[in-house]
């Protein structure tokens, strides 16, 4: 008597975690950062990464169904909603409904879909979402709140809805309050009217060694990288890389004139520099795939954020260094191939 | 290089890329000594079980054979011979699937066995510690030895290139390194000293002076047993390594790459680091053929997985159909759901179990449905390098995957896709599901296509361009010849030209001399 079986290829074991589930990981590191970040700037944190996951999903499901794709598995894959969330937690708290709007469409239609979706994009999709809405609307991208250590209210939900979905603030909260510009900001502005970091650094927007509140949240950040790293999700090349380039660099200079260049630890953790670190550069798509690569990758995004924020238009550069690099990867992947075995 | 590494095998080790720790299920088809199953019926006994041409039947319908007899030729001597396993009767000379999940046929001698397992005196070699390695070859030869690892390469062509680049160490490779398979440990605890002696043997005839055992070091009591059988045996030549349990440890490359920290370069075999690495099985076939003057009949499978009811390691004769071994470890159990031959994680899948048991056959794994991937979509790649730090080939699967699918064949050989040993960790990791093992033989197999027809267009062109070179030749020469004759005709003119006037001097002289004697000095001949 013979029986018959079910055939399929090897390995003949049980699934190894799906897409959807590494998405999920990178989601579930993000939330210490996230939470940090809502307690330092209020629940707009929270709002702009509801509007940005749900106009991720949006296009993606429109961009989807353009290209003529089934739906299903692709909407439940989970990358959509980790571009929103990063992207979400790049903007001012209070930016207006519509920066997440246009944000995602260029995320997922410019630099996802544009390219072939899901693991074709060549550029970080979150990133091209963020320096499109940076470029196109420089005011709303940079009017950040002051840390609820520093201002004298932080936001209610209420006042937070209002702002994003209509523009105006309520009485309650200055105009003061939104304003005022972040560590990156004051320092920049700061070393170019000719004083002295020292000098700069008295003003409250300064915590112990990084932008105050700011500290605190690259911290929760790092928090969730370093727990990424441990379930393997990413490897350790890109952060040590990034983090490692920046203090090297900037180590030598604050040394030389620290009078002109803040301390290495002020460019760690002021700005966006750990969350790039851990969860933008790391994107495995738009990043480069050998661990040498990842290496030089790592490095040359720290050192383009520290050109743009030194010399650059901008305050931060995290996210023009992930995109220049992202274009670099392809080149840098063709050089740092592995020497295959027996050759 | 080859003297430092004599002393260096296995003497410190090393760290092959890549990799994987799987989880072992082992010890449940050890729990029990290994048993013969009852002698089937029926054997059907595949002539090609091996790399390397078919074997040519040399028996027909309604032959009586006994046990031992040979059945299958190997008149190229690239391939390797097949015997009954059994005696009996043949009942059938025909194409049947052999045991391959395309479900590829081949040439089967069909047995009835009579029951009687009957031998006929057999023939061992005199004295082996004395017979010369050329003798030795010739009996494992004889006895139709091939691997029994898995690659079943015939042993006897292993040997005679080894011995020809020269080989310092036979390695044994005892790591079964696929999750649940048993049978060499099997082997190796059961029979330490026919595995040592079958060292010993391999050494002999591969011309080695060192032979290291290497066994996982999860295999607890069967280092301790093959030490005491070599103390036993009184040859301090052999040694027993326990290497890390690393998947795919058992590969040959990686396994000499442990215990060596030295790669098989590109394109060569292990014998030009001067080594030779077989399977204990393999070593033990190889003493059974040269000291008991028997063939390869039959073989340790292990029959287990949560598909069958009492898993155990079985000694099979070849050609005995897989689903009778697992009648014989219990039968199927409630939930098996996938036949696989050879462990999970680089074994097939059969859609029925009438294949037959053939030398390469080392496992019979049911699964059920928990143990099997459910079949779910394949994602796009996600770039995530899963698969790249799991290789231990060092390749980049995710980029040999893209050249492939892209039809972009020489790029994925550029990139080393035949360094691939398609031992599936990749697949394992690999969060979007891509079969990518299965790209890589697929890119392979059509590379190869690809290299035969472009060699073959290769030779039509050249036939061509000879074709048009020896017209062009015979073109030239002609006109050679016809240059040739040309000046021919006219230095025939010349020379017309000269006899003639010779005879007219000659005229000339017999008529001075029939006058006048010559006055004319012979330089002063008559310009014409
Ligand atoms: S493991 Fe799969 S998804 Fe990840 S890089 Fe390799 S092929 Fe792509
Ligand atoms: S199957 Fe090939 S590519 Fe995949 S891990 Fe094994 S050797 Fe590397």
């Amino acid at each position: 008597m013979t029986r018959a079986f079910s055939s399929g290829p090897a390995p003949h074991m049980p699934a190894p975690p799906t897409v959807a589930g590494v998405m999920t990981q990178v989601l579930i590191a993000l939330v210490p950062g996230i939470i940090a970040s809502a307690w330092f700037f209020g629940p707009g944190v929270l709002v702009q990464i509801v509007l940005a996951s749900g106009f991720a999903l949006a296009f993606e499901a429109l961009f989807l169904r353009c290209r003529g794709r089934a739906l299903q598995p692709f909407i439940s894959d989970g990358s959509a909603v980790v571009t929103a969330v990063l992207f979400a937690l790049c903007v001012p708290p209070l930016a207006p409904w519509w920066v997440a709007a246009i944000g995602m469409a260029a995320a997922i239609g410019l630099a996802k879909h544009l390219y072939g979706g899901l693991g074709q994009n060549p550029f970080n999709p979150a990133m091209v979402g963020y320096v499109v809405a940076l470029v196109c609307f420089p005011a709303a991208m940079t009017q950040w709140l002051s840390p609820r250590e520093i201002a004298t209210a932080v936001p209610d939900l209420a006042a937070v809805l209002q702002a994003i979905f209509t523009g105006t603030l309520p009485g309650t909260l200055s105009i003061d309050a939104v304003t005022r510009a972040t560590p990156l900001d004051s320092l920049k502005t700061g070393v170019e009217a000719g004083r002295f970091v020292s000098e700069i650094r008295q003003s409250p927007v300064f915590g112990d060694f990084g932008g105050r509140g700011w500290e605190w949240i690259a911290n929760a950040y790092a928090l969730g990288g370093l727990w990424l790293m441990y379930r393997r999700i990413i490897s350790w090349h890109v952060p040590v890389a990034v983090i490692g380039s920046v203090l090297l660099i900037s180590l030598p200079a604050w040394l030389l004139d620290p009078g002109a260049n803040p301390e290495p630890l002020q460019h760690v953790f002021s700005g966006g520099l750990v969350l790039g670190a851990f969860f933008i550069a790391t994107d495995p798509v738009s990043g480069c795939a050998s661990p040498r690569g990842r290496l030089i990758f790592g490095a040359g995004v720290g050192i383009i954020t520290l050109v743009i924020r030194r010399w650059g238009g901008y305050p931060d550069g995290v996210a023009f260094g992930v995109l220049l690099m992202n274009m670099a990867a392809p080149l840098i992947d063709r050089y740092t191939r592995p020497r295959v075995y027996g050759r | 290089m080859i003297l430092d590494e004599v002393n260096a095998v296995g003497e410190r080790l090393h760290r092959f890329p890549g990799g994987l720790r799987l989880r072992h299920h082992k010890q449940v088809a050890c729990q029990q000594p290994v048993e013969r199953p009852p002698l089937p019926a029926v054997l059907v006994v595949p002539m090609r079980q091996q790399a390397g041409p078919e074997a040519t039947p040399v028996v027909s319908v309604g032959d009586p054979v006994l046990k031992g007899q040979l059945i299958g030729g190997d008149p190229s001597g690239l391939g390797a011979r097949v015997h009954a396993p059994s005696s009996g009767r043949v009942t059938a000379v025909e194409q049947r699937r052999i045991g391959h999940p395309t479900g590829q046929t081949g040439t089967c001698v069909v047995i009835k066995t009579d029951g009687l397992d009957e031998w006929p005196p057999t023939e061992p070699v005199p004295d082996w510690r004395e017979a010369c390695a050329v003798d030795l070859q010739a009996q494992i030869q004889a006895a139709g030895v091939v691997g029994l690892g898995g690659a079943v390469f015939p042993t006897d062509r292993k040997l005679d290139g080894g011995r020809a680049a020269g080989i310092h160490t036979v390695i044994i490779n005892g790591a079964e390194c696929e999750p649940w398979i048993a049978c060499d440990e099997m082997l190796m605890r059961e029979h330490p000293r026919r595995v040592v002696t079958g060292t010993l043997v391999l050494m002999r005839a591969a011309g080695a002076e060192h032979g290291v055992i290497a066994i996982e070091d999860q295999m607890g009591a069967v280092g301790a047993a093959l030490e005491r059988a070599a103390v036993e045996l009184g040859d301090d030549r052999v040694r027993v390594v326990r290497i890390p349990t690393i998947y795919p440890e058992g590969g040959e490359r990686q396994l000499i790459q442990t215990l060596t920290g030295l790669e098989v370069p590109a394109g060569g075999l292990p014998q030009d680091l001067g080594i030779l690495c077989q399977n204990v099985a393999t070593a033990d076939a190889a003493r059974a053929a040269v000291i008991d003057g028997q063939p390869l009949l039959e073989r340790n499978v292990t029959v287990t997985g949560n598909g069958v009811a009492r898993p155990r390691v079985l000694r099979a004769l070849l050609g005995t159909p897989v689903g009778e071994l697992v009648t014989a470890a219990g039968g199927y159990t409630p939930g098996a759901a996938r036949l696989v031959i050879g462990g999970p994680m680089m074994g097939y899948a059969l859609h029925d179990d009438s294949e037959p048991v053939v030398k390469a056959t080392n496992c019979v794994l049911v699964l059920d449905q928990a143990e099997i991937r459910p079949t779910q979509p394949e994602m796009p790649c996600i770039r995530c390098g899963e698969c790249a730090r799991v290789c231990p080939a060092r390749l980049m699967p995710q980029d040999l995957q893209f050249f492939i699918r892209s039809g972009q064949l020489d790029s994925a050989t550029d990139i080393g896709l035949e360094a691939c040993i398609e031992c599936g960790c990749c697949d394992a990791v690999c969060p979007s599901h891509i079969p990518l093992a299965e790209w890589f033989r697929h890119g392979k197999a059509e590379s190869r296509h690809q290299a035969r027809e472009r060699a073959f267009a290769d030779r039509a062109r050249e036939r061509h361009q000879a074709r048009e070179a020896r017209l062009e030749q015979a073109k030239a020469e002609k006109a050679a010849r016809m240059a040739r004759r040309k000046l021919k005709l006219v230095s025939d003119d010349e020379r017309k030209r000269q006899v003639a006037r010779a005879i007219e001097r000659a005229k000339a002289a017999r008529e001075k001399q029939a006058g006048a004697p010559p006055s004319t000095p012979r330089d002063g001949e008559p310009d014409e």
